[in-house]
């Protein structure tokens, strides 16, 4: 960018008042500030034992969980939007028949390898039946790479956790189902 | 037999030493905790809080943390990289290790012991390891310019260009405010009429006035001087992280470094010493601790809680003002130190010997009570006049506008006005 680009707003700087030209006046006032925030309540938590409070557990992007249905069966139907959608192609899922009348397909296998995640959510867009969701669990880690490849019972067994603390977003978010 | 027993003062002196050393050290790591618990407070975290005893989970408010800190840094390679100067290298901590525990040999750290009664000894027996040097002043300052050629040493040893240019600003900045610092000092001495630290003190106590009130100037500029020389912020160039990754001791690891950081640590202490010495009274607190030299056990101890408080409460300053204010750029740092604090001081100088030149006649024309007042007003009036004449004419900093040019080959554009 050059200096006499007609884009740029050069801005005088304000002239100094008596007060910053004298400089003890700004001086008390930036301890004054300092001391504020000295005494002020402080943000962090001391976090295994004291959990940091989520904003909003509706948007948060934690670890993913795959949902049931009234029946206990998985509510994903194997239409692959999540793993189209998914930009870091970290989903991975194998269609089989469904063995049930109300759908076609059902998910013999669903993996997500939360290694290559990266939490965007598209997924959770993507699902036309609102299958799969993330949830606020915001500490996942593992010992090793394949623990932290989750199939599909680890993803069920996710919802079964975290469905008292979380209910399904839909109904909250305006959903149909 | 008695000849191979050391004399009871070599004993008393030995303790003294003892006390200081084991104390100052104890201190400085306790300082760093102190440090990093404000830093936190300050940016609205918690702050170390975990480390206790060990190998139990009491936490203790994370009391355990500067031993800890100590044994790690410790336990850590000791690397001379390939391309210093070995000996030199070695000795920079060392010396400026050396030079800044040896100043506290003329420091005062409390009042005097009740008399002991004990064949051999002086009674009462002083707070300092060495009372009997009549030049504890310059003795201090001759020592803490030898600090800096510690820091030199290191950074040009380092044979590194970050080290180079910390050891470079140091020099700079120190040569600077040491003028300023002793000109700061002068008034003092002149006031108390003693380069010896402890009869600063006896002065201030005696007449009941501590210098910070009897000359505002002068303390001022001292203040300002000795965080520079303490190079804490705002005057921590020689140590710019953000521009010079360590300063002078970038190159250094283990022990040295440790060594380097609790020199920084006791150069913030000394400096809370000279502070409340010669400008905040010493051990002096009205209707507290009394004023004369005769004291009991109880007073003796008070006089050194009062001295400990006053110390720490300056090192609490010292941390607050560091997450106050952002670093001058050393233009800005030199400005101030010939521009600003010169005159200053030597307006102080002068403020101060002329009412301790005129003090008889003073008390002849307004009576010995008023007349103490008199001598306190007149350098609070070159005080304000001087600080406000300061802001006026002073520039109020450098320009910093851009200059609008296409280069040099661009003959046609003239220089742009903003």
């Amino acid at each position: 960018m050059k200096p006499d680009d007609p884009s740029i707003t050069w801005l005088e700087e304000k002239p100094l008042g008596l007060a910053e030209r004298l400089y003890l006046p700004l001086f008390v006032q930036g301890l004054a500030t300092t001391a504020r925030h000295l005494v002020s309540p402080k943000v962090t938590v001391s976090f295994p034992e004291q959990r940091p409070a989520v904003g909003n557990p509706l948007i948060y992007r934690g670890v993913h969980r795959l949902n049931r249905d009234e029946e206990g069966r998985v509510k994903c139907v194997a239409c692959f939007l999540c793993a189209t959608a998914c930009p870091a192609h970290c989903i991975d899922i194998v269609a089989t028949e469904s063995p049930w009348p109300d759908r076609e397909k059902y998910p013999e296998a669903f993996q997500i390898d939360e290694l290559r995640c990266i939490f965007c959510g598209m997924c959770e867009e993507a699902c036309p039946v609102d299958a799969i969701e993330l949830t606020s669990l915001l500490d996942l880690t593992g010992k090793s790479r394949e623990e932290m490849i989750f199939d599909k019972e680890k993803l069920l067994s996710v919802y079964d956790m975290t469905k008292d603390a979380e209910p399904m977003k839909s109904a909250s978010l305006g959903g149909t189902l | 037999m008695s000849e191979l027993l050391p004399s009871p003062t070599t004993i008393a002196a030995l303790a003294k030493i003892g006390l200081l050393v084991g104390g100052l050290m104890t201190a400085a790591a306790y300082l760093v905790l102190v440090e990093r618990w404000i830093a936190a407070w300050v940016q609205d975290r918690k702050g170390p809080n975990r480390v206790g005893i060990p190998l139990t989970k009491i936490r203790l408010f994370g009391l355990g943390q500067p031993l800890a800190d100590g044994l790690k840094i410790i336990l850590k390679e000791d690397f001379t990289p390939r391309h210093v100067d070995k000996v030199l290298y070695a000795a920079a901590p060392l010396v400026l290790l050396a030079a800044s525990l040896a100043i506290f040999a003329a420091i005062p750290f409390g009042s005097v012991l009740p008399p002991l009664g004990i064949e051999g000894l002086p009674d009462p027996i002083p707070f300092l390891v060495a009372p009997a040097l009549d030049v504890g002043v310059l003795w201090v300052f001759a020592l803490s310019s030898i600090a800096v050629y510690g820091v030199l040493l290191g950074g040009w040893a380092s044979n590194n260009k970050y080290g180079f240019l910390g050891g470079l600003r140091s020099s700079a900045q120190l040569v600077a405010y040491e003028i300023p610092l002793g000109l700061g000092l002068l008034g003092v001495v002149l006031a108390a009429g003693s380069l010896k630290l402890d009869v600063i003190i006896n002065a201030q106590a005696e007449s009941g006035t501590w210098y910070a009130f009897a000359q505002p100037l002068g303390f001022i500029v001292f203040l300002v001087a000795a965080f520079a020389e303490a190079a804490r912020l705002p005057f921590d160039l020689p140590e710019a992280e953000q521009e010079l990754v360590g300063g002078y001791h970038t190159e250094y690891s283990g022990i040295k470094l440790l060594l380097f950081l609790v020199s920084e640590f006791l150069h913030m202490v000394t400096a809370a010493f000279l502070i409340v010495i010669m400008f905040l009274g010493g051990w002096h607190l009205w209707g507290v601790t009394g004023s004369g030299q005769e004291v009991t056990w109880l007073g003796a101890f008070l006089r050194f809680g009062v001295l400990s408080a006053k110390i720490f409460a300056v090192i609490l300053f010292f941390m607050l003002v560091r997450w106050s204010w952002p670093r001058f750029r050393f233009d800005q740092l030199m400005s101030l130190a010939w521009k600003v604090m010169l005159p200053l001081g030597l307006a102080n100088l002068v403020t101060v010997a002329a009412v301790e030149e005129f003090r008889p006649q003073l008390v002849e024309a307004f009576g010995a009570g008023p007349a103490g007042w008199v001598a306190v007003l007149i350098p609070w009036g070159v005080f304000f006049a001087g600080w406000i004449a300061a802001g006026l004419l002073t520039p109020s900093g450098t320009d910093n506008t851009p200059i609008h040019t296409h280069g040099p080959l661009d003959v046609e554009h003239e220089l742009v006005e903003v």
